[in-house]
């Protein structure tokens, strides 16, 4: 039994300590919209946030969790952050299959939160680690940038 | 079950319903499939939220809401909002009160008007679609008409509509909504011949509109079939014989907990548990031996060595203009050979299935490009009637073609038959690549000629290369030749006189082969312009002058190359180590010419700063999704050109994962420009091609910027360092 802080409510899950924060999510909680994409930390469709930054979940135990704070995709548009980026994304259809989208709103996130005036490189470093298969790279630059300048 | 989840299974379960009542109606020709009254309202044993099914695409609510189900699938290429264009403009609903379905699996009525059967792939949802579905709305709306004047008493002549409204003028602009009409509209029989709008009265078609599934996929509330939860619904993690063919040889399970279970089948081993990772760490504790079987020792190099020796054997004729081999020896020849690797298809949904079998019965959920082949494959592996077998597409995470197999439903069931509850069966990434069914290898020799005046007079193509057709068909080839593998190589677009297309299968082994996006143009695109520029190279001309000196045959092409180039700037210097390369294609019904700018650095490394494209795709459903299938294809095309290789070792795939089997990342990923040239011809394709147009453009861009020709992809960086003596 681990005890975790998951958008503000406490969830006790009966899942081995060893479980990544992941799988505890979609399986334990229910909580589906964190992806699974490649379980070693390579394409960041798992990343949700821990006490505010970003993390690839599919590497984080739920025994090293520990009383933090997690935040996911489910709750970030409840953030002004979270949906101003959602609304940048919907406004120019970022989305294709939109299997990775969760994730690279989630590193969007953290980006404008700690560097709420972004240029290309700083962009480069925070999404760089979210891969998208589909290519809506262009897109999400460009909603990255029009969230900035609502901030 | 989420609320999605339940609208979706009330919609699949109304459209069966309605099969049933449409079934024997359905069997006959083509346009009648789509206007078969499903009925439901003499059908219905209970209420359903939907009060008009005119013709098994359509759903009015008394709220006026709509529910259109879409025959194809969604897998990020924007159909069911291009196809709910179609549908809307013409039932003349406002675009906000639509909502998309997934159409359950029943060839006869959601079945491709091409195909006859329910298919997304080759870029044909509009192509197919564009008209049959547009009449299909207008039926819809003409029956709501009827209806209003059934009402009033009045001739239907007489009214018209507006964003969900029947409106009679003569009689004070009196209104019916058409949820107020759509049962009284249910009853009527849905008109077989419509007058569709004139172009000036589109709203919607033709028209940007934002994608309907944006907010959901942005906010985590999409539901793909990785997301699927039952009741008692447990989770398995497999691993397939490494080697094509092999099977299980000894186990050793004695680390296996308590609460797991092991299936264990001729070539594949599961094991399923309360949760995924439980599964998975069962799975990974357990000690696998495999029997490869006879491709155990199959390495790369042999089946590139098998397909170097076929592809040099004459193939069977695809086309053939005037007089290649006279033409070949007529003029200042050029020989030249090109190689593509195997290609895995990555798409960012691991390939998974959930599956419920019952005795004699079994319920399955999932994305699939295939609906009905899903169906056939569940009803065939647990030899039972397809019509035993219920299937819930869902949003695909990524299809590429890979949905176009149904390798992966097949070994769900065969787990699911073996465990006493749904089974969710879901790929590693490890396992998403390694058990792909591949993009064939290709080589593809090439002769062509150069007359004085700098005109191409003798072309010869010849595509070796594996046949999915043969692998999926398990039949052989008539007469050698494979169309599937020959398509963008036929057209002739250069307008070359003397000119000829050849086949030559070359079966790889230890691969299984798939179609991957772009399909055979991936290939033939690549080479002919690959070639093309080599050609322009010696005949001493600049590379957009050169094809434009060919295009008088093509005018639409023409007219993309020009603006493509002047839009890039072509011609304007670039710095050292700086290049341009144009690609000009003509593939799934569309025309496109792209310029890529890139820059190699001193080991070799290559950055492709840009894509400029002008395209001229006939008639365009929604511009701005149209913009966004080419900058993501251009993208997905670029992945390949920079690292998509598949490698076999010992009958075993070598790439894993994202690690070791590359996809471009945000600060790779080109800036594109792309400018949509305006037509009223028939619509094209516009999911594949921007794949096709990667490669070549970029590949051009290296030769411009380094002087080298690189004549295999992925690029060897090795060669284009810039080596100091």
């Amino acid at each position: 039994m681990v005890t975790l802080l998951i958008n503000g409510q406490s969830h006790t899950v009966d899942a081995s300590e060893d479980t990544p924060l992941l799988w505890a999510l979609r399986d334990f909680v229910g909580l589906t919209g964190t992806k699974f994409g490649c379980g070693i930390a390579q394409c960041g469709a798992c990343t949700v946030h821990v006490d505010g930054k970003a993390v690839r979940s599919c590497q984080l135990t739920i025994g090293n969790v520990g009383a933090k704070s997690i935040t996911t995709i489910e709750a970030i548009g409840d953030t002004p952050m979270g949906a101003r980026i959602q609304k940048a994304w919907a406004d120019i259809d970022v989305v294709q299959c939109g299997y990775c989208q969760s994730g690279q709103v989630m590193s969007a996130v953290a980006l404008l939160s700690h560097t709420p005036n972004p240029d290309d490189s700083d962009i480069d470093a925070a999404m760089s680690g979210n891969i998208c298969r589909c290519g809506t790279y262009v897109r999400i630059r460009q909603a990255i940038k029009n969230a900035a300048k609502t901030v | 079950m989420s609320k999605y989840q339940k609208i979706q299974s009330n919609a699949s379960t109304l459209s069966r319903r309605g099969f049933l009542k449409a079934g024997s109606a359905a069997g006959g020709g083509l346009l009648l499939s789509f206007y078969v009254p499903v009925a439901f309202a003499q059908g219905a044993q209970k209420p359903t939220p939907y009060v008009l099914n005119p013709n098994a695409f359509i759903a009015i609510a008394p709220d006026g809401k709509v529910t259109f189900q879409i025959p194809q699938a969604e897998m990020g290429q924007g159909v069911y909002t291009s196809l709910s264009q179609l549908l809307a403009d013409e039932l003349d609903v406002s675009f906000d009160q639509v909502t998309a379905l997934p159409a359950p699996p029943i060839d006869a009525i959601y079945g491709s008007p091409r195909g006859h059967r329910m298919g997304t792939g080759g870029s044909q949802s509009i192509r197919s679609f564009y008209y049959p579905l547009r009449q299909v709305g207008a039926s819809g709306r003409a029956m709501l008409v009827q209806a209003a004047a059934n009402q009033w008493k009045v001739d239907s002549a007489t009214l018209r509509t507006e964003s969900g409204q029947v409106i009679d003028d003569t009689h004070g602009g009196r209104k019916l909504s058409y949820g107020e009409l759509a049962p009284h509209a249910a009853k009527l029989t849905a008109p077989q011949k419509v007058k569709i709008k004139d172009d000036k009265d589109l709203k919607l078609i033709g028209h940007p509109v934002h994608r309907l599934d944006a907010i959901e996929k942005g906010n985590g509330t999409a539901q793909y079939g990785m997301d699927v939860r039952l009741p008692g619904m447990k989770f398995a993690a497999l691993a397939a014989s490494p080697v094509v063919g092999g099977k299980v040889a000894k186990i050793d399970a004695s680390k296996l907990s308590g609460n797991l279970q092991l299936v264990q089948l001729d070539d594949i081993v599961a094991v399923v548990g309360p949760d995924f990772w439980s599964a998975l760490k069962g799975l990974r504790a357990l000690n696998i031996n495999w029997n490869g079987g006879p491709y155990a020792h199959i390495d790369s190099a042999q089946i590139w060595k098998d397909l170097r020796a076929t592809s040099e054997k004459k193939g069977a004729e695809a086309v053939a203009m005037g007089d290649a081999d006279k033409g070949l020896a007529d003029g200042t020849r050029l020989d030249v050979a090109y190689e593509l690797p195997f290609l895995s298809h990555a798409p960012m949904e691991p390939q998974n299935f959930t599956v419920h079998v019952t005795p004699g019965a079994c319920e399955m959920w999932g994305g699939s490009q295939v609906q009905t082949g899903a169906v056939a494959a569940a009803a065939k592996t647990l030899n039972i009637p397809q019509e035993k077998v219920t299937f819930h597409n869902y949003t695909l995470g990524g299809g590429f073609g890979r949905r176009l197999d149904t390798d992966m439903v097949e070994k769900a069931a065969r787990i699911a038959q073996k465990v006493d509850s749904p089974v969710k069966v879901i790929w590693t990434r490890e396992e998403d690549i390694t058990q792909d069914m591949y993009r064939p290898a290709y080589r593809n020799v090439m002769s062509a000629s150069l007359s004085p005046d700098g005109k191409i007079n003798g072309w010869m193509h010849r595509i070796a290369g594996g046949s999915i057709q043969v692998r999926m068909s398990g039949k052989p080839l008539k007469d050698g030749l494979d169309r599937g593998n020959v398509d963008g190589a036929l057209d002739n677009v250069y307008g070359v006189p003397n000119f000829r297309v050849e086949y030559i299968q070359s079966e790889p082994r230890a691969i299984n082969l798939g179609y991957w996006r772009g399909v055979a143009p991936n290939n033939t695109i690549f080479a002919i312009e690959s070639l093309m520029d080599e050609l322009a190279i010696k005949a001493g001309k600049d590379p957009v002058a050169f094809r434009l000196a060919h295009l008088d045959a093509t005018p639409r092409l023409k007219a993309c190359v020009q603006t493509a180039a002047q839009k890039a700037g072509w011609g304007s210097p670039l710095a050292a180590r700086r290049g341009r390369g144009i690609c000009a294609q003509f593939a799934f019904g569309t025309y496109i010419a792209t310029v890529a700018e890139v820059e190699v650095d001193d080991d070799g490394e290559v950055r492709v700063h840009k894509f400029t494209s002008a395209i001229d795709a006939g008639r365009v459903v929604n511009p701005d999704g149209m913009i966004a299938q080419l900058q993501g294809g251009l993208i997905f095309g670029t992945t390949a050109a920079l690292f998509g290789e598949i490698t076999v070792k010992d009958g075993r795939v070598e790439q894993s994962n994202f690690n070791n089997y590359r996809i471009i990342r945000m600060s790779e990923a080109p800036a594109t420009d792309i400018t949509v040239i305006k037509s009223t011809e028939a619509p094209g394709g516009i999911g594949e091609p921007g794949c096709t147009a990667g490669p070549p453009s970029v590949v051009n861009a290296i030769a411009a910027a380094t002087g080298v020709r690189l004549r295999t992809l992925p690029i060897n960086r090795d060669l284009l360092a810039r080596r100091t003596a």
